[in-house]
């Protein structure tokens, strides 16, 4: 709100410049992965790169989805969006009903529940993978979407948000329901869902874009090829040792992998900075 | 149509008793409200009849039938809360249909029903808005829409107008009682405004700390109060109350003033005084020395003390006197059938 | 708090926590106690017998060099990210925040690099730097600095500075504009009444009322560099060379999985857990401080 203090004029112009240029940093990335998926391998690897696109787009994106380098791209992308959408709707759909029974219900152990799933918002995935990956293991759930989705919905961020959205629902309300005739499950699928909306879709927005950019669990727990996500996928499209690596493809396949996520955000800038919000408070 | 009646009900919550025994008649047809200081668990009674909060002690019966343990559908009752508490993701029309939905009853009636009740309340060309794009006179109304679609046997109200400007009260207000009178509805009402239960109650319950001081007609109330508690509560201003000692026929005030009352009184007393019953009059007993007067139009409050006793007085004359004639010491009698008389202790009236 | 109203029932608010107890059960506190009972005893290179060392492993972790040297490693990186990445957002935000028009076109073009993962940025970067086809560092090289961060400690550990800083950004932008924005215009009018130039402004106005945000982003961005970065550093650096980018996280995998000692594995993962628990009980303090702002 500065911006009312200060004089328009040269420091105006100054402002918009130094904007341009942090946009443009940022972006050039992103551009030059963009460049070389559009160029030929050749033109690569004959340093320098060019920094405009060439005519190779639909060559290396055809070459990316159909082949890709250990499996198709294609393959990988419907692998990435079962377990984002997995992970999304599981997620709130456990945490929408446990939310629902801890702050509308007494029964006894709630009190209980209530500070284990607090335990869990403490703790990433990332420490404990290896027993984790134990359990995968034992019930045959490696290379499966059921061994990518669990245990990534097993966290309490959602049930806490919509425990606090449901605190703020006035009581009168579910009185009024109750008055109407309206039992618990009908009250929670009229009145509570349909309410929540707003903040169900937000939640969406950022559990789509966590699943998706999951590495380090689809990597140890996806051995076959087939069944890898594109994000860890990228890293095993390079060779090992000294090879040349696919560059064209392997950057085409990059854009792909954050196509998704990106016009997510784009699209639904205002449910996912909402979501954003919520979900740090 | 229905009569209700409470038999001396009760709630506590763990050892805390918060309702210490109500009990009531209510004719089918009748208006009755509920009015007492917030916290004295007016809204808590209105809620047991609902079925939201369990009774603890005592009986409830609809038609006859004890529903103290139904549901709150099962007991044919519908209810227009303070909020509203209307479903803001539905329009109006399903707001009004939701109970009737889930009754199950067939669309043609469902429709018809709220057809009916929207006509009443001129909500026809709101049917298809959110709550939200409503002003707060309209909620209100398709809050009691919700309520008549559901032809129930009692509606109870939970101080529906506190959300109201002043002026949309007092039209709300008159609504309401039409709407009642219209219909034949047995209604219970919650209210701590005064003036609301004495405009609307066939006969109201004057409630303080779980205890029904007083169920009776407005006038009753505000002619012969039951209690100290119901004798201030009712009145607008509120009736000056005066320690003293019975002298038979007669109050001695702690200034050593006497004055007359109608009924036979001995040893510690409360005198209670309404402040539009006393008279000036030049040889009268009361010497208030006026500080402050207060012009209302039809009538001035005069606002001072006796003299002698330490404490607040105040006087409502009919008209309008400007504050330089009547400030200073003024004299004012009483009738003695005007007085009101109550037991020290007990707070009881006294009737002999 | 506590709701008023509340609904009967015993098996129905039961069978509604159920799925979620179940899959927090098996998926997060098993294994979670598993990490704990493991970390007291070192299994032999086959996985067929284990013993009972008690706090060996921790006591043998804590006098490892490489050990030690993995959390100077982490500290460097998590400190470094952390400052990059905010000190660039807050730069950008208060740029915006001088905008009466255009600041939402520039959010919206700064937002978006917060949805690409963090593996897929290490790719990205990676290529740029990469020492036989990266453009940046051929141009580095014609400007005579000679890039090599498969090499050079110092230079692998800038490359993954940058790249995790680069998505957070937005991230930190966001919430440094939203602070900026949420400060009164008045309170800054006032100042610029008294004579206050921009930089004395910012110092003593702006600074001091955008400090919660700033305190919340310090230590979500340090999480963030503890746990979310394991994609930058394996498709960059792989912990290397010479372990120079290994931090915790990182560590926890190599040891476990490409080293196979479970037990130290295991028990680094509690270390890991405890200092969780620290940064959650820190945010924690610090939302009961932002409830008087």
């Amino acid at each position: 709100m500065a911006g009312m203090v200060e004089k328009r004029g040269f420091g105006h112009w100054l402002t918009h410049a130094g904007l341009i240029v942090g946009v443009l940093v940022i972006f050039f990335p992103i551009w030059l992965a963009f460049v070389a998926s559009t160029v030929t391998q050749a033109e690569i690897v004959q340093p320098p790169m060019p920094l405009l696109p060439g005519d190779q787009f639909f060559n290396n994106y055809r070459q990316a989805l159909v082949a890709g380098v250990n499996a198709p791209v294609a393959a990988m992308l419907m692998n990435s969006l079962i377990m984002a959408l997995g992970i999304a709707f599981g997620k709130i759909v456990i945490s929408l009903l446990s939310a629902f029974a801890i702050v509308y219900f007494r029964f006894p152990g709630r009190k209980l529940f209530f500070w284990l799933i607090f335990l869990t918002l403490m703790l990433p995935v990332e420490v404990r993978i290896v027993p984790t990956y134990e359990v995968i293991a034992g019930f045959g759930m490696l290379n499966s979407y059921s061994g990518l989705i669990f245990p990534l919905i097993a966290s309490a961020t959602a049930t806490f948000l919509f425990r606090q959205f449901f605190m703020t629902v006035p009581d009168e309300l579910t009185e009024a329901a109750r008055v109407d005739g309206a039992g618990p499950m009908r009250f929670f699928w009229d009145i509570l869902v349909p309410m929540s909306r707003t903040n169900i879709a937000a939640l969406f927005v950022i559990l789509f874009i966590y699943g998706w950019n999951q590495y380090l669990w689809p990597l140890l727990i996806t051995t076959d090829p087939s069944m890898n996500t594109i994000v860890m996928g990228i890293k095993q499209m390079f060779p090992s040792g000294d090879d040349l690596a696919d560059w064209p493809v392997i950057m085409a396949t990059s854009i792909l992998a954050m196509l998704p996520p990106v016009l997510v955000v784009i699209f639904m800038q205002k449910l996912f900075i909402r979501g954003l919000v919520d979900s740090e408070k | 149509m229905a009569t209700l009646s409470l038999q001396d009900i009760h709630k506590s919550y763990g050892a805390t008793a918060v309702i210490h025994g109500v009990s009531i008649d209510v004719n089918d047809g009748e208006f009755i409200v509920i009015v007492g200081p917030s916290g004295c668990g007016k809204s808590t009674l209105l809620r047991m009849v609902a079925g939201l909060e369990t009774i603890t002690g005592g009986d409830l019966f609809v038609n006859d039938a004890r529903v103290n343990d139904d549901e709150p559908m099962a007991r044919n009752i519908a209810m227009v809360f303070q909020n509203y508490a209307l479903y803001p993701h539905m329009s109006v029309f399903d707001n009004m249909a939701y109970g009737l939905k889930i009754a199950k009853m067939p669309k043609a009636e469902i429709a018809e029903r709220v057809g009916k009740a929207s006509k009443m309340l001129q909500l026809e060309p709101y049917l298809q808005r959110k709550p939200r794009e409503l002003s707060g006179g309209q909620r209100q109304r398709v809050a009691m829409g919700r309520a008549i679609v559901r032809d129930p046997a009692v509606f109870l109200f939970d101080e529906p107008l506190s959300n109201l400007d002043a002026k949309l009260r007092v039209q709300m207000r008159l609504e309401i009682k039409t709407l009642q009178r219209e219909l034949g509805v047995t209604s219970l009402y919650v209210t701590h405004d005064q003036v609301e239960a004495m405009t609307l109650a066939d006969r109201m319950i004057v409630m303080n700390a779980g205890i029904a001081e007083q169920i009776g007609s407005p006038l009753e109330v505000y002619e012969t109060p039951a209690t100290l508690f119901a004798a201030q509560f009712i009145g607008s201003p509120s009736m000056n109350v005066l320690p003293g000692t019975g002298t038979g026929r007669g109050v001695q005030l702690a200034n050593g003033v006497t004055i007359e009352t109608a009924v036979l009184c001995n040893g510690p007393v409360m005198l209670g005084l309404r402040p539009e019953h006393l008279v000036a009059d030049k040889a009268g007993p009361l010497v208030v020395l006026v500080k402050m007067s207060e012009p209302l139009g039809a009538n001035t409050l005069l606002h001072g003390q006796i003299k002698g006793i330490d404490q607040d007085f105040v006087v409502s004359l009919p008209g309008v006197h400007r504050e330089a004639d009547i400030k200073g010491e003024r004299r004012f009698s009483i009738p003695a059938a005007a007085t009101h008389v109550f037991d020290a202790i007990s707070g009881k009236r006294i009737n002999a | 708090m506590e709701k008023r109203v509340i609904f009967k029932g015993l098996w129905l608010p039961l069978l509604l926590v159920a799925p979620q107890m179940v899959i927090t059960a098996v998926f997060f506190f098993y294994p979670a106690g598993q990490a704990i009972w493991q970390s007291l005893f070192i299994a032999d290179p086959f996985g067929l017998k284990s013993q009972f060392v008690g706090l060996g492993n921790f006591e043998y972790l804590l006098a490892d060099p490489f050990y030690r040297a993995s959390f100077l490693t982490t500290a460097i990186f998590s400190i470094s990210v952390t400052l990059v990445s905010m000190g660039v957002a807050l730069y950008l935000a208060l740029l915006a925040d001088r905008l009466i028009k255009g600041s939402g076109t520039y959010r919206t073009l700064l937002i978006w690099p917060y949805a690409v993962a963090p593996a897929v940025a290490g790719v990205l970067w990676m290529f740029m730097f990469n020492t036989r086809v990266g453009v940046v560092a051929w141009y580095l090289g014609v400007l005579g600095y000679d890039w090599n961060h498969v090499l050079n400690e110092a230079e692998a550990m800038g490359l993954v500075v940058v790249a995790s800083s680069w998505g957070r950004i937005s991230y930190n932008f966001l919430f440094f504009l939203a602070g900026l924005q949420a400060i009164p215009r008045s309170v800054i009018e006032a100042a610029a009444i008294d004579g206050a130039h921009f930089w004395t402004r910012f110092r003593t106005i702006v600074w001091p009322l955008l400090s919660p945000v700033t305190f919340f982003l310090l230590v979500v961005n340090i999480v963030y560099a503890f746990f979310e970065t394991f994609g930058v550093i394996h498709t960059i650096t792989s912990g290397g060379p010479q372990q120079a980018t290994t931090i915790l996280v990182y560590k926890v995998y190599s040891d476990g999985f490409v080293g196979q000692d479970l037990g130290s594995s295991a028990a680094q993962s509690v270390i890991l857990l405890g200092l969780v628990g620290l940064l959650t009980i820190i945010q924690f303090k610090f939302i009961e401080r932002k409830v008087h702002y």
